[in-house]
């Protein structure tokens, strides 16, 4: 007897990807199918990249018609007579605007409105334009006492150019409309809409008094810009004395890139859920598809295929596919790219102009390809271990080794790894990034749990006494190679996110409904003087409105804290910076409740301790606890305080609500004005006391929560529809993994139609077998979505909106039996067309 | 006279479910090159486990496997892979084509796996061997039982194996294509000169072997050299 060598034997590569090729020939447009599930993911975040590439370009290229100006100097009081004296002449070319709230008055129809007035002088903007109606008016209107009016208020008061406008005590003519101001926002216009008069009539309406809140900006060009550096040097000590703002068009460039990179991160996100959504489905697809492949697979094995090399020809395949799911998603993300500036106009403060961002292609060539492998890799890597003695057994017990693959469970570990680190190049902070994956993960668990528990309860509390039919259609969701798990994650995921966005929208309109409710005040009136609190009064009363709460107001800074003053204390600053608005009061609102210490509510005598009562969580953001010492600057006057009480305020409550509040007896004297809350009944009288108030009252605002209700409604219309465009995404894939699974589960589906056939069942009974098995997927799949929105949502409502949450029954029930319906047609349609199939085709055809 | 297979106090034995099965019992036998030989038994009896011990598909619990010279105890999956691929070829029950490739291609494939170069002439002469020299591009689907399991004949001589496994290869036929198939086995292993195991419940198809070894509960109960000359 010979003792021969081991004999040598290497599959030429080439041969693995011709046999890849061969082996893929009658499951081409199944594997895209399987695939395909994340293309959609791929397209969106590939034009979220693209996005954020124009975006950031145009920031760049617009970033000087953002600001109009090389540099602004921004006060929030007038600024001292030296100072002055230096900003008159710095710079190239300078303006000047003052800019406060104001009520406006529109003449020819009597409505009246709370604004953003802009009182300009000079050559502003430097850098773009103000866009107006006629365009010539931007700059012809410093000539008369001509006004431009925003066009949102120009169609609220159907006003045309050429009608008048009272502001303040002076009337001016509209010379255009204004379409742009510099850095304006379609929603800033519609929330905050800007009149623009020439600043020479400032001081002529009356409205510049005292204690009026004015914002006071110097815009300046300067050709050189080394000369702006220095400036900005030289400045840098006066801003401290003056508390003076500058803002550089950088300064600008980097907020306005910051805070769309927000926006970006959150649409980012939003696609990457829908491709981690396909991924499942991938994953699943591709576990059944190898499950196809075993005697395949075995045979090659028999015949001398080593196992490597049949993880290869598999690996090929799904590479292959998943190039070309990439290459199908990166060109309908370009495409969709497109959409997303007609989506997001109204939050846009620059023109977009689109072009096709290569990096965004190649990160989305990347990504597609990466995944596809990844998640198809812990069914790959099983191909190793399938035995050749499938060939020769039809056992499948044996199919995959049963030791434990470490290769297997390293895969799942850069699975996450991919995911976290995905998340965080979103995020840049691991906080988030925790808070996120963990968030994906426990909804994955849930819902695994879910379809885990749904196949239990099936398996043991199925009835024998059900009829067939129902037996079958339910013994479906258990079976082996059941997509239940699948089926649950995808349509529970996309279920549970339309939900909660749906939840949420409600919840926040809901909060702000609530609060004008028909008890509550509608209207509040502010800047009254002392002197007009009477007038007021009698106006409001003549015209029958209950007066509802009516309160002083006082401003005022913290001067000193616990003996420290502003600047020996760096580490909290926030507490000195900001101008405080107090009350006083003899009683405690119904909104307010003291949670520590004792509500004095009265001081009798000069020398007594002024106890003040801080609301809790301004307490916690100055770090000041009970019995600390405050000294206030009332207006030049200090006014040393007590910590007396901490409360709680209800802020959903429609009333005026103060972080800091004063007992009687002792701000009666201080500079204040008032302010009036009543209810109108309908928005002519609302229209009607508003114009009398503003006639005879210049000075006083009026804010219409009517209106401000219907801007908010507005504004989270547009912003759920941002949600929801993105949220697509999701939908339709969790739609195309339903498909998928469907049809991935066709062949054992056609042997028990041919074995319900060969027994006599009709094809209505077979359709209804799988009608039974999608609906009750469908329905467990939508209630644990359901069930996961209703939680999230009810925790969000809790903790981050403080407010209380009453899911919708009639709208969630028509989602829910939408999903379910949804999942019924999908799967029925998809099997009828084995039904379809003369048995012959498919006895032939069960071969493989 | 020369043995390529040597089987040495082989057993298997499964564990399932905390029991042991004793599925062979120290099986001892050899076969001589070119011979034929039939399995026989009756169902359950441990033939396929057998084969598949002897062709290096599985590995024993005990004992030792020597094929074509080589111990096959110790080999890791892919030195069997490529001893199977070098001495072995397969006839199954159930064809086992690949459904993917054609008639053709599935010839080709025990070949290709060796990296061999210009092998569509020798994998048509086969197929013409088989009388299917027309069929080549069809798929398994487009074949008969018959014809597929033809087919899987002439891809199972297609690398000339030192030795041919079948695992009842008429066990999924009727009669007459049987026979056939039969005939055309011994005709293309007398070309070959292959050795021929064959595990059957047909006493025709066995009594057509040079020797039977009859199974039963996992024991060698009889091993007969009819027509052994
Ligand atoms: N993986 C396994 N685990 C446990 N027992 C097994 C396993 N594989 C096979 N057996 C058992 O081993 C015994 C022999 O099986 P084997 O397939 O070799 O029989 P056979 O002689 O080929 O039968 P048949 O003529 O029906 O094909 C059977 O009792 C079978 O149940
Ligand atoms: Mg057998």
């Amino acid at each position: 007897m010979s003792n021969n060598p081991i004999p040598k034997q290497n599959v030429p590569i080439s041969w693995l990807f011709k046999m890849a090729w061969r082996d893929s020939r009658k499951n081409r447009s199944r594997l895209f199918l399987f695939i395909s599930s994340i293309i959609l993911g791929i397209a969106a975040l590939v034009a979220v990249y693209s996005f954020k590439d124009n975006l950031q370009n145009d920031i760049d290229r617009q970033a000087k018609e953002l600001t109009g100006a090389d540099l602004i100097v921004e006060s929030r009081k007038a600024v001292s007579k030296q100072t002055q004296q230096m900003l008159k002449t710095m710079g190239d070319d300078r303006a000047a605007e003052s800019t406060f709230a104001s009520m406006v008055y529109f003449v020819k129809g009597g409505g009246s409105r709370l604004v953003q007035m802009k009182a300009l002088e000079g050559n502003y903007p430097f850098y773009g334009s103000i866009e107006t109606t006629p365009a010539s008016a931007a700059k012809s209107f410093f000539s008369g006492r001509d006004a431009l009016v925003d066009k949102t208020l120009m169609l609220q008061f159907n006003a045309k150019t050429g009608d008048s406008i009272n502001v303040g005590d002076l009337s001016f003519k509209i010379a255009g409309v204004l379409d742009k101001a510099p850095g304006q926002t379609g929603i800033s216009s519609s929330v905050a809409p800007i009149v623009y008069i020439p600043l020479k009539y400032l001081d002529k309406t009356g409205l510049v008094k005292t204690g009026s809140r004015i914002n006071y900006k110097y815009y300046y060009k300067f050709n050189s810009s080394n000369e702006l550096t220095s400036i900005i040097k030289q400045l840098q000590p006066k801003l401290e004395k003056e508390s003076l703002d500058l803002d550089t068009v950088a300064e600008r460039k980097e907020q306005t890139g910051r805070s769309f990179g927000d926006l970006n991160r959150f649409l980012a996100l939003t696609g990457f859920i829908a491709l981690l959504l396909g991924c499942v489905g991938v994953g699943s697809a591709i576990h059944v598809y190898i499950q196809e492949k075993l005697s395949a697979i075995a045979t090659l094995r028999c015949m001398g295929l080593k196992a490597w090399d049949a993880f290869l020809i598999y690996l090929i395949q799904v590479s292959f596919i998943g190039i070309i799911a990439a290459i199908i998603g990166s060109v309908l993300g370009t495409l969709i790219q497109f959409l997303l500036p007609i989506v997001l106009k109204d939050f846009l403060p620059v023109e977009i102009t689109m072009q096709v961002s290569w990096s965004a292609i190649g990160q989305g060539l990347l990504l597609g390809l990466v995944i596809s492998v990844l998640f198809a890799l812990p069914s790959l890597l099983s191909v190793r271990r399938i035995s050749p003695l499938n060939a020769i057994r039809a056992t499948f017990e044996n199919s995959t080794s049963k030791k434990r693959d470490l290769l297997k469970g390293f895969v799942y570990l850069l699975m996450m790894a991919f995911i976290v680190g995905f998340t965080y190049l979103q995020m840049k902070t691991w906080l988030q990034t925790i808070a996120f994956t963990a968030g994906i993960l426990i909804a994955f668990l849930l819902l695994m749990a879910f379809s885990g528990i749904l196949m239990f309860l099936v398996k043991k509390l199925l009835p024998a006494s059900l009829s067939y039919l129902w037996r079958q259609g339910f013994a479906n969701l258990y079976r082996p190679n059941n997509q239940t798990l699948m089926l649950t994650m995808s349509i529970g995921l996309s279920t549970a996110f339309i939900c909660t966005l749906y939840f949420v929208q409600g919840i926040l309109i809901n909060r702000v409904t609530l609060s004008s409710g028909a008890s509550q005040p509608n209207m509040v009136l502010f800047d009254i003087q002392n002197t007009q609190k009477i007038a007021v009064t009698d106006l409001a009363k003549s015209y029958k409105l209950p007066l509802m709460n009516q309160v002083p107001v006082i401003t005022m800074r913290i001067e000193e804290i616990n003996g420290k003053k502003a600047g020996a204390d760096s580490t909290n600053k926030r507490a000195f910076r900001n101008e405080i608005r107090a009350t006083y009061q003899d009683t405690l609102t119904a909104a307010e409740k003291i949670i520590d210490g004792k509500w004095i509510a009265q001081v009798n005598s000069p020398k007594d301790v002024v106890y003040i009562s801080l609301d809790q969580n301004f307490a916690r953001s100055i770090k000041v606890k009970l019995n600390d010492k405050i000294v206030f600057n009332v207006q030049g006057m200090l006014l040393p305080t007590v910590v007396g009480s901490l409360r709680e305020v209800n802020w959903s409550r429609m009333q005026t609500n103060f972080r800091v509040v004063f007992p009687s007896g002792v701000l009666e004297q201080a500079p204040q004005f008032h302010v009036l809350m009543t209810r109108v009944p309908n928005s002519e009288t609302s229209a009607s006391f508003q114009g009398a108030v503003v006639r005879k009252f210049p000075n006083i605002s009026v804010i219409d929560l009517g209106l401000v209700l219907k801007l908010l409604d507005e504004l989270l219309g547009k912003i759920s529809f941002v949600i929801q465009f993105m949220a697509g995404f999701s939908m339709i894939t969790g739609w195309i993994v339903l498909i998928s699974a469907v049809l991935t589960s066709k062949n054992q589906r056609i042997k028990e139609s041919i074995l319900l056939r060969t027994m006599g069942a009709s094809r209505k009974q077979i359709l209804a077998i799988n009608a039974i098995e999608y609906f009750f997927l469908g329905l467990f799949a939508a209630a644990a979505g359901l069930i996961l929105a209703l939680s999230g949502s009810w925790a969000l409502a809790k903790f981050s909106f403080d407010a209380s949450f009453i899911p919708p029954l009639l709208p969630t029930f028509l989602l829910f039996s939408s999903v379910i319906l949804l999942v019924v047609i999908t799967g029925v349609l998809s099997s009828r067309s084995i039904l379809n199939k003369p048995p012959l085709q498919i006895l032939r055809n069960e071969g493989n | 006279m020369e043995s390529i297979l040597n089987i040495r106090n082989v057993s298997k034995i499964y564990q399932s479910a905390g029991r042991e099965l004793t599925v062979l019992n120290n099986i001892n036998f050899s076969i001589d090159t070119g011979s034929t030989v039939a399995i026989t038994g009756p169902s359950g009896s441990g033939k396929t486990t057998l084969l598949g011990l002897c062709a290096g598909l599985d590995r024993a619990s005990s004992g030792s496997v020597e094929l074509s010279g080589v111990v096959l105890d110790k080999l890791t999956e892919d030195e069997r892979a490529a001893v199977r691929n070098q001495y072995v070829g397969f006839i199954f029950q159930n064809f086992q084509l690949l459904p993917t490739l054609t008639a053709l291609e599935n010839v080709m494939v025990p070949l290709e796996l060796r990296g061999a170069k210009n092998i569509k002439s020798h994998a048509l002469e086969l197929l013409d061997k088989v009388g299917l020299a027309d069929r080549g591009h069809h798929y398994p689907v487009q074949l008969s039982g018959g014809e597929q399991q033809r087919v899987s004949l002439a891809r199972a001589f297609s690398n000339r194996p030192a030795l041919l496994f079948a695992d009842e290869p008429t066990g999924n036929l009727d009669a007459e294509t049987s026979e056939k198939i039969i005939k055309l086995l011994f005709d293309l292993n007398k070309d070959a000169g292959t050795t021929l195991v064959i595990v059957t419940h047909d006493p025709d198809l066995a009594a057509r072997t040079n020797r039977v070894i009859k199974m039963k509960g996992g024991l060698i109960i009889a091993d007969e050299n009819p027509n052994y000359v």
